[in-house]
């Protein structure tokens, strides 16, 4: 590959200054949101730069750099990306195009301070798929929090405060727990390299341990149940271009440090606590879905469908091991992973355009209660069209992307247990439910209420932020060969890595 | 070549027609809509013919073809593609044709609609998506096609959005269904874990492993895996196919306009389950139990609904509960393993269906939009061509000698009857029960709307004339097959070996080949139709209809309150939907609030999250003494500090 422009580096830190650039400005600005656009839109095209020289038959790292960062800790400025993180990194540059879209002419206060927190939120995220070394990637982790924070903090609604320190002290205390666990897997291994703790010798214990901790920090990101309690406040009290970031690509962190670090560097502790860890994500499937079908809020009911569909992440990622156990073959277990995998990417589409269109909604009548609603299928037909394809996408309909990972993930669960499957399967029922009778109570139905009546269908600038998202959707669910392509060889090395014991 | 040309399309031009006429059909006209939707569905319909000309009467082998990778994963491959064969020409035929018909006959019904253009696009989607389920050659294809023409159901049955029991109806078929596909899923992961692809070809041709099969999980259950995968299938096909207890969508599906209640809802979607348990065929032939299962099912379901149909007074449930009995008819022959009668009776059935909705449309336009039955009467003269057909449609319905619905309900009922299933006898007298029924109830409607004295205002009466000839043609061109179709090709479909390989029979267990023994053809199967008990059902079904419905009206009324505990029962379809809407709707949203009121917000939010964050907030309360400012407070606690690790250093 003779690629040699720093392109991660660039799309980390083009958007990152860009972003301090933008916020600096005169709040009058005119131009500031083309700018910021411009900046999104150009790291978007480095990141479909990165596919079309991205390498899909290899596992190996691409575009790698390496320099040395803090040579007395061994400490380096690693970046690469695999098959696992590239989409991930698209999706991220992806989304940041339609949020700063989204903000475009409802963001009145701040807007510089706005559309900089996002690039600068997206440069982070971009970093820590590509961090190849666990020091950067803490870095980048915790830095993370700090856009989000504000985002909320500032732009959100009545109960942000409490929201905000809740989001905060949520995560900060699951990621200090990882940061003992890397500073002790740097005291055995003497490097911040992940790859080479991957290679790292442990013994139960310390597996075990390690893995709790890290354990903790995912799955508050994730979020897994009983961790998931500061989700549904996020959302509530965040904007609606801050509830997308968060529901499209933050919450993907949790299931990529799961599959970066937990279970690459304590394969043995992952294997030992497979039955909690499938307990755990069928109790987000299922219990959450009842707990969804109540809500009265739009958005937090689409919070709590969120949590349920990563459930799907973590049971495809920890029931590797049972389904070895059970065929002797680990390609299922690959099939099984790509499942989780194509469930992240499929999740960030289809959420974020969930709270895109609760969005749209909010910004006219300015509430995000189900019952204000009733019968926006007659202002807003091109609204409910677009809702409907994503309402099914979210009820996991086949031809849409939410189908593919639900359906590879049950698919390989059942090899390992009936029941398993049987508990997964019963999203085909609550996903249905609780999305489309959401979705009943606030389009169809006769308008009641008179606001409701005076509803502008959408602009053409939400036409087409939703038509992308629409048109993602549709292709991932009727052609995933790509996607599963791409990550094939990362997938089947990492599971080449699990079948070897470090005991 | 052309073959394949053909085929592909056959199901694209559908889905063509669907994409234009829904993004432009209103910028170009209704003319132009028409022309784009049924130009559409007329090519796949001619398409169809021909690919069942060179299927039947070529003798050209099938096609099985794959059309491009939906995923590749090491060893796993999923495919998209085809598979045309016998059975599938015929379900071809029979879903291009109903919906050609019905595609002319709603240019009629949906005239002044304001969605018109969107109901266009809705059938041909369906048409599309009906298409890619019966022509698919894997099981995910087959998924694809059956939940996507359960989403053009969904939003069919919700096609009048603003009406709130239109959408309370499309809400419930499609979590109904839902229930179904769970089964089915489920089902379809069993055959993945056995044979590691879902390719129909390569499953059929390795079907011996499943008797080797072990289901993780369940191996403690004295239940062999083959039945298990065969029931679960089997979930899939009683939500779609309406079976009980999945039976309870149908009749609310109704809320939709009528056009769609003939395609989807009598002809074409709801016998997806009985086309899919045929095509699964070779699996199910693995399992008796499974089969048995079915039977029951099956003959519960032609039985009990059948009656419920006696009870009803809008015109379009009466059809609706006919259907239910009637997918319990085909269900029944499935179960006995008698697959080609079954498909033949859906063939069959989905003429007359589709005749007999339709016709009741007609009605429906002629007395601006009523439905009641007990507001009409006397239509004969008024509708002259919606009555003859609708007699035609309902004499095939009821099995009169000679009609389509003849043959292939008497052959379901003589495969019964020949077949050595368990309990075959009492589900022989269930269906023989259910021929007198199903001539009762359609004569009964037959009778309350054209025959008789009209109850209807006189100023409705004045209104009243036969609908105009979009309506009228399919209603023809329907009454046709329903008349000849069965007399014409009973021979060839059951007896003749018509569906080859894509229909397997353990020919210890075929029933139909006791039966080709005692076949004589046609017109002797009329003739010696009076020596049997089915005609006589039929024929005392017809009577009392006659003398409780016209020649004596009183009767009904006074059963009803004599009976009134049965009435209210069967008023309230045996309580499936006060017992749904109780335990399974009801039950959910309150396990979810408990959940979240008890659990979610009580123990975690309440108690652990914020509980530690007062925890910290009362331990700093007390820490906070300490820091009192004071110098002299603090160069104490120096002072002792330093005794501390004075005593330390000493001692340790």
């Amino acid at each position: 590959m003779n690629f040699d422009f720093p392109i991660l580096s660039f799309m980390i830190w083009f958007p990152v200054l860009g972003g301090i650039y933008i916020a600096t400005q005169k709040r009058t600005s005119g131009n500031i949101k083309i700018e910021a656009l411009s900046i999104a839109i150009i790291c978007f095209i480095s990141s479909l730069l990165a596919l079309v020289y991205f390498d899909n038959n290899s596992a190996n790292m691409q575009f790698v750099e390496r320099y040395s960062w803090i040579p007395v800790f061994n400490i380096e400025y690693l970046l690469g990306v695999d098959g696992i993180s590239l989409p991930l990194i698209i999706l991220t540059t992806f989304t940041t195009i339609l949020v700063i879209c989204a903000g475009w002419s409802v963001i009145s206060e701040r807007p510089h301070l706005y559309m900089g927190s996002f690039l600068v939120l997206e440069g982070i995220m971009i970093g820590v798929f590509a961090a190849l070394d666990a020091a950067l990637f803490y870095v980048f982790w915790e830095a993370m929090l700090i856009p989000m924070f504000l985002i909320i903090g500032i732009w959100g609604g009545q109960n942000r405060v409490y929201a905000t320190i809740k989001f905060f002290l949520y995560t900060l205390l699951g990621s200090l727990l990882m940061l003992v666990a890397l500073l002790y897997l740097y005291g055995e291994t003497g490097v911040f390299s992940i790859e080479s703790m991957h290679n790292a010798q442990l013994d139960m214990i310390e597996q075990k341990l390690i893995f709790l901790a890290f354990l903790l920090a995912f799955a508050v990101k994730v979020p897994m149940w009983p961790v998931h309690t500061w989700l549904p406040d996020a959302h509530v009290e965040a904007p609606t271009g801050g509830s997308v970031i968060l529901a499209a690509i933050m919450l993907k962190m949790g299931g990529y440090g799961f599959i970066r670090l937990s279970l690459p560097i304590v394969p043995d502790a992952a294997s030992y606590f497979t039955i909690p860890m499938v307990v755990l994500s069928l109790i987000a499937i299922v219990y959450i879905g009842f707990v969804a079908l109540v809500q009265t809020d739009m958005k937090k009911l689409i919070a709590y469908s969120s949590i349920s569909h990563m459930g799907f992440v973590t049971l495809g990622f920890f029931t590797v091991f049972w389904v070895q156990s059970s065929t002797d073959n680990w390609n299922d277990a690959v099939l099984g992973i790509e499942g989780a995998m194509v469930q992240m990417i499929s999740h960030g589409f289809i959420s974020g355009a969930l709270f895109l269109c609760v969005g749209f909604l909010y910004d006219r009548l300015h509430t995000r209660n189900i019952n204000d609603y009733g019968g926006v299928a007659e202002p807003m037909p091109y609204f409910a069209s677009f809702m409907m394809l994503f309402a099914m996408a979210n009820a996991g309909l086949p031809g849409t992307s939410g189908f593919v990972g639900e359906f590879l993930v049950i698919l390989t669960v059942f090899k390992a247990n009936f029941w398993i499957a049987f508990l997964a399967a019963l999203t085909l029922i609550l996903g249905a439910a609780y999305t489309l009778w959401m979705y009943k109570r606030v389009v169809f139905g006769p308008v009641i209420l008179q606001p409701v009546k005076e509803l502008a269908d959408l602009s053409s600038r939400e036409m087409l932020i939703l038509s992308v998202l629409a048109l993602m959707v549709l292709l991932v669910g009727l052609w995933p060969a790509p996607l599963i392509d791409m990550m094939h060889p990362s997938i089947n090395s990492l599971v080449e890595h699990l079948s070897r014991s470090k005991l | 070549m052309f073959f394949e040309t053909a085929c592909l399309i056959t199901v694209s031009a559908p889905l063509a027609s669907a994409i234009l006429v829904g993004f432009f059909g209103k910028k170009v006209g209704k003319n132009f809509t028409n022309f784009l939707a049924i130009g559409g569905v007329v090519i796949s319909t001619i398409l169809s013919f021909y690919l069942v000309y060179e299927l039947v009467f070529n003798d050209r082998p099938g096609l099985n073809k794959n059309l491009y990778t939906w995923i590749a994963s090491g060893e796993f491959q999923f495919q998209i593609g085809f598979l045309i064969d016998r059975l599938t020409v015929v379900m071809m035929t029979v879903v291009t044709f109903v919906s050609c018909m019905v595609h002319v006959y709603t240019i009629g019904y949906m005239k002044d609609d304001p969605g018109y253009h969107r109901f266009f696009s809705y059938i041909s989607l369906f048409t599309f998506s009906m298409l890619i389920l019966v022509m698919s050659n894997n099981f995910l294809q087959l998924f694809f096609g059956w939940e996507a023409v359960g989403l053009v159901s969904y939003l069919l049955i919700g096609f009048w959005f603003k009406k709130p029991s239109a959408t309370h109806a499309n809400l419930k078929a499609f979590l109904v269904n839902r229930v179904g596909d769970f089964g089915f899923l489920l089902g379809i992961c069993g055959i993945f874990l056995v044979f590691g692809t879902l390719d129909y070809h390569s499953i059929f041709s390795n079907i011996d492993e499943l008797s080797k099969a072990k289901l993780p999980g369940i191996s403690l259950l004295e239940v062999d895996p083959v039945t298990i995968i065969c029931i679960l299938m089997f979930i899939g096909a009683m939500g779609k196919s309406a079976q009980i207890p999945l039976h309870v969508w149908l009749p609310d599906s109704m809320e939709g306009p009528t056009p769609i209640s003939a395609l989807i809802h009598a002809a074409t979607m709801v016998t997806a389950g009985i086309f899919m348990v045929a095509r699964m065929s070779p699996v199910y032939e693995l399992s008796s139990i499974a089969l048995l299962f079915i039977v029951v099912i099956g003959s519960l379901t032609a039985f009990f609904m059948g009656i419920l149909g006696l009870v009803q007074n809008d015109i379009k449930r009466v059809v609706a509960y006919s259907t239910l009995s009637q997918l319990g008819y085909m269900t029944v022959a499935l179960g006995v393993s008698a697959y080609s009668a079954a498909i033949f009776h859906l063939v069959t059935h989905a003429f007359f269906k589709a005749l007999l909705f339709l016709a009741a449309g007609s009605v429906i336009i002629a007395t601006h939009h009523q439905q009641n039955m007990d507001k009409m009467g006397g239509l004969k003269k008024y509708m002259p061509i919606t009555y003859w057909t609708s007699l035609i449609g309902t004499l095939a319905l009821i099995g009169f000698p000679g009609f389509s619905g003849f043959f292939s309900k008497e052959m379901i009922i003589e495969a019964v009857h020949f077949s050595d299933s368990m309990y075959s006898n009492l589900i022989y007298c269930f269906l023989l029960a259910g021929v007198f029924i199903t001539s009762l109830y359609s004569f009964r409607m037959f009778f309350l709307v054209f025959h008789g004295e009209s109850r209807m205002s006189e100023a409705d009466l004045s209104h009243i004339h036969e609908s105009p000839a979009v309506v009228t043609l399919p209603l023809i061109l329907l009454a046709i097959p329903s008349m000849f179709l069965g007399g014409l090709i009973v021979n060839e479909f059951l007896f003749n070996n018509f569906f080859q390989e894509s229909i397997y029979n353990d020919l210890e267990r075929d029933p139909l080949i006791e039966l080709s023994a005692v076949f004589h053809g046609p017109l002797a199967m009329i003739s010696h139709s009076i020596f049997t008990s089915a005609f006589w059902c039929a024929v005392a079904g017809v009577f009392v209809a006659w003398y409780c419905y016209l020649r004596n009206p009183s009767i009904p009324s006074s059963m009803a309150q004599r009976l009134a505990i049965f009435h209210y029962v069967l008023k309230n379809n045996y309580g499936f939907d006060k017992f749904n809407s109780m335990v399974f709707a009801g039950g959910s949203v309150r396990l979810g609030k408990l959940l979240w009121s008890k659990f979610d917000i009580l123990i975690i939010d309440k108690s652990l999250v914020n509980g530690s964050a007062k925890i910290v907030n009362v331990f700093s309360f007390f820490i906070r003494k300490v820091q009192t400012g004071y110098l002299y407070d603090y160069a104490i606690a120096m002072i002792f500090g330093l005794i501390v690790f004075l005593i330390a250093f000493v001692y340790l």
